[in-house]
């Protein structure tokens, strides 16, 4: 039983990086219909920021408080994720709004391949480990939590509740809504369209910069190719949560986390990620819009 | 300049001040964008931990350059396209009623001739050793993405089914022709079709649970089904040695002709002097022939029943139902066939490389072949190909690029930037043509006259 809450505690840590990028994912999809296939590296750029930023201030201010470095990294990371993206918006999706569906598709899968080839040539194609940040573990019987994944799972809750706020209680999430369900009729009535996208792109990033951080924080490691896995899962949890939903998306994170590590925990380790697409096209197999999607209404 | 003065309404110094102003807007994003990634550098130390240095330089040139571009962009380059855009909306279009050229009449058997005649052309222009790196890297090498994408298009293009894992069917081929090849010692000839077979068959597997999802569902389940079969390949290591891959994969034969130096090879049996361009230029054949079957049977398919059923699920499965097609049959078909080109590419790509490992069948691959059909504009087979002659012909023409080393010192590898050129190309080229190189197709059944569709008349991937 221990050994259960042992690895129900660890696919929580994890579910909620997972639920954090999906939440970018889901978003955008909501809004314009479209995959964001480079978000998985928008994540890879927020981790690279909060890996500079940490031996920025390691280097020139020594012995500074652990939770202020991780402050500091997680508002600069954020506001470099939210800049690019909001610059890859504008410069390779925004062009193809009105073209065909799979046109601002490759230009995504154009923009992942740029990132992660460009934080290798900028960076260096090895992986870039740093000392631990937080080393505080806590016993609690047989079960162990550290304290990163304490900072993980609260982090990711505040975030959530503040973001829940945003999208029902405030005019932004109004107009993203309604840019959600009617693009022409949003703008008719006075929402504007392109700077909502542009806040909804700028959102996603700054949630999978937080997701970078921890991730950062976590594993203690950065690679260029660190993007694409992650980001590929947590598009598996927003399709298996249902895409466009934001609750979905983060249940489907919870539920891919949790997966995983149970069965790396009573299972093969080798073989989880196929259990996490296999799990996946069950599913979908018998829900083909998702745990919490909304069903598409066919028209003709 | 003179562009920018003619325009009316519209003064010069205002350009000149709108240019600066965009100019400094840019050069402050780029700063932005590139203050931690370009301006410092994180590397190892001796002792393995993380140093940091300023390069504040480079971090400099980055922004001076983008500035600057952008000041000549809207300086010059954008009242230049606006005038060309006049200039074309004032003469009335009667490009279509233009009888086309002798080249663009001819321009498939024309290129058809010139590929089969490529092979001897380069021999006698370098010798055979000399030939090898363009045979095998511009001729082969394009050449099997041309058939890749070639069978991909029959799901993406015609069926409009958007498939993320398409390299898996690839793979598939590759293994059984690597495994069968090696374990029962099977022909090449023998296990073409059998790879084909199969790959079709884990086609139609894949095709069952897919067949009530729509658009992007299918496509994150595809992409899945691709990793899940490489995951395998990894993993299976008692069958598959897992990393390490299969190698020592027999040649393939020419009717029973190895290409070897044993007294019944190729070399021997003709008289001529041993040489591995032979085996090269036969393969150049080889895959040739087989992206020709692929184009035939497209092309055939299109005007078969199936085929217009195919196009027909594309524009509209609602409508597809109500006529009473079969769109169970329809969607595993174009999954099957689609796959099964895949497997024919992946025996023949395990018989030229002679080793077949996992490495070479992730994501980034079926993102390639995905992107050349769609930059080739979705459906027209020789868009398709020019996409593949441009994007796969351009980054092996990277690796060629050793001059480069002379310009930006000998520690420059171009290698390390081919991807990240492929990428932007793959971006700018959409942007640039979202329709592709090829925007418009002719219809397969057409009423009383044939006219040209605009690629923008028609959907796609709405599965």
């Amino acid at each position: 039983m221990d050994y259960f809450i042992q690895q129900l505690v660890n696919g929580l840590t994890l579910g909620s990086i997972y639920g954090l990028i999906a939440i970018g994912y889901t978003m955008v999809y909501g809004i314009i219909g479209m995959i964001n296939f480079a978000h998985g590296d928008i994540f890879m750029l927020g981790g690279f920021a909060a890996l500079i930023v940490f031996l920025l201030l390691t280097t020139l201010f020594a012995g500074v408080p652990v939770a202020l470095a991780l402050l500091v990294m997680l508002i600069v990371a954020m506001l470099m994720t939210s800049l690019w993206n909001w610059a890859i918006e504008r410069v390779a999706y925004r062009p193809l709004r009105g073209s065909f569906r799979l046109a601002p598709l490759i230009t995504a899968i154009g923009m992942s391949i740029v990132l992660s080839n460009f934080i290798q040539v900028a960076q260096g194609p090895r992986n870039k480990p740093i000392p631990p940040m937080i080393t505080d573990v806590y016993h609690f019987g047989e079960v162990t939590i550290q304290l990163k994944q304490i900072v993980i799972i609260i982090v990711t809750a505040v975030l959530l509740t503040l973001f829940w706020y945003i999208v029902n209680k405030t005019p932004l999430g109004r107009a993203q809504r309604a840019t959600e369900q009617d693009r022409k009729m949003a703008a008719l009535l006075g929402v504007d369209v392109d700077r909502t996208i542009s806040i909804t792109f700028v959102m996603g990033a700054a949630l999978a910069a937080v997701a970078g951080t921890m991730y950062l924080m976590y594993y203690g490691v950065a690679a260029f190719n660190d993007g694409f896995i992650p980001g590929v899962k947590a598009f598996t949890a927003a399709v298996l949560g249902g895409i466009g939903s934001l609750p979905g998306a983060v249940l489907g994170g919870l539920l891919i986390g949790l997966i995983e590590s149970l069965w790396s925990a009573y299972f093969t380790i080798a073989y989880k990620d196929v259990a996490t697409f296999g799990l996946l096209a069950f599913v979908l197999i018998f829900k083909p819009t998702g745990i919490l999607g909304r069903p598409e209404v066919e028209k003709v | 300049m003179a562009n920018a003065i003619s325009e009316p309404g519209k003064a010069p110094a205002s350009l000149l001040g709108q240019a600066i102003k965009e100019a400094v807007f840019t050069g402050l994003l780029t700063f932005g964008l590139f203050l931690l990634y370009i301006g410092f550098k994180t590397d190892q130390d001796i002792s393995n931990a993380l140093i940091i240095y300023g390069r504040p330089g480079l971090l400099a040139i980055f922004v001076g350059i983008a500035a600057v571009g952008r000041f000549l962009m809207v300086l010059f380059v954008h009242p230049w396209a606006k005038a060309r855009k006049d200039a074309r909306a004032e003469v009335p279009v009667h490009d279509i009623e233009k009888s086309p050229s002798l080249f663009h009449k001819h321009f498939l058997k024309i290129a058809l001739v010139a590929l089969l005649l490529y092979p001897p052309v380069i021999v006698s222009i370098y010798g055979f050793q000399g030939s090898l790196k363009f045979v095998d890297n511009f001729g082969i090498q394009i050449l099997i993405y041309v058939m890749l994408a070639w069978g991909l298009n029959i799901v993406v293009g015609l069926a409009g089914l958007l498939d993320l894992g398409y390299v898996a069917f690839y793979a598939v081929g590759a293994y059984s022709y690597a495994l069968l090849s090696s374990h029962f010692g099977l022909s090449f000839w023998l296990l073409l079709p059998i790879s084909g077979i199969l790959a079709a068959f884990w086609g139609m597997i894949l095709g069952f649970p897919v067949l009530r999802l729509r658009g992007d569902y299918l496509a994150i389940v595809t992409l899945a089904f691709g990793e899940i079969i490489r995951l395998v390949l990894i993993n299976w290591t008692d069958v598959t040695q897992g990393t390490f891959g299969v190698s020592s994969i027999p040649k393939a034969t020419l009717f029973g002709i190895p290409f070897d130096a044993s007294p019944g090879g190729f070399a021997k049996m003709f008289g001529l002097p041993m040489s591995s361009a032979y085996y090269k230029i036969f393969l150049f054949y080889l895959i040739l022939a087989l992206c020709m079957v692929t184009a035939y049977v497209t092309i055939r398919l299109r005007r078969m029943p199936i085929g217009r059923a195919w196009e027909a699920l594309r524009e509209d499965e609602i409508a597809c139902r109500s006529l009473g097609i079969n769109t169970v049959t329809t969607k595993l078909t174009a999954f099957s066939i689609g796959a099964m080109f895949g497997g024919f590419a992946g025996s023949f790509f395990a018989a030229r490389q002679g080793f077949v490992s996992p490495e070479s069948f992730v994501f980034m691959e079926s993102a390639v072949i995905l992107a050349i059909v769609v930059l080739g504009g979705m459906g027209s087979l020789t868009g398709i190909a020019v996409a593949a002659i441009v994007m796969t012909g351009g980054t092996e023409l990277l690796r060629e690029m050793e001059f480069l080393k002379h310009i930006f010192g000998p520690d420059f590898t171009p290698e390390l930037y081919r991807m990240l050129i492929f990428g932007l190309a793959m971006v700018i080229v959409m942007i640039l043509k979202p329709r592709g190189f090829v925007g418009s197709r002719e219809p397969s059944a057409f009423l009383k006259e044939k006219k040209a569709v605009s690629g923008s008349f028609t959907k796609e991937g709405h599965g």
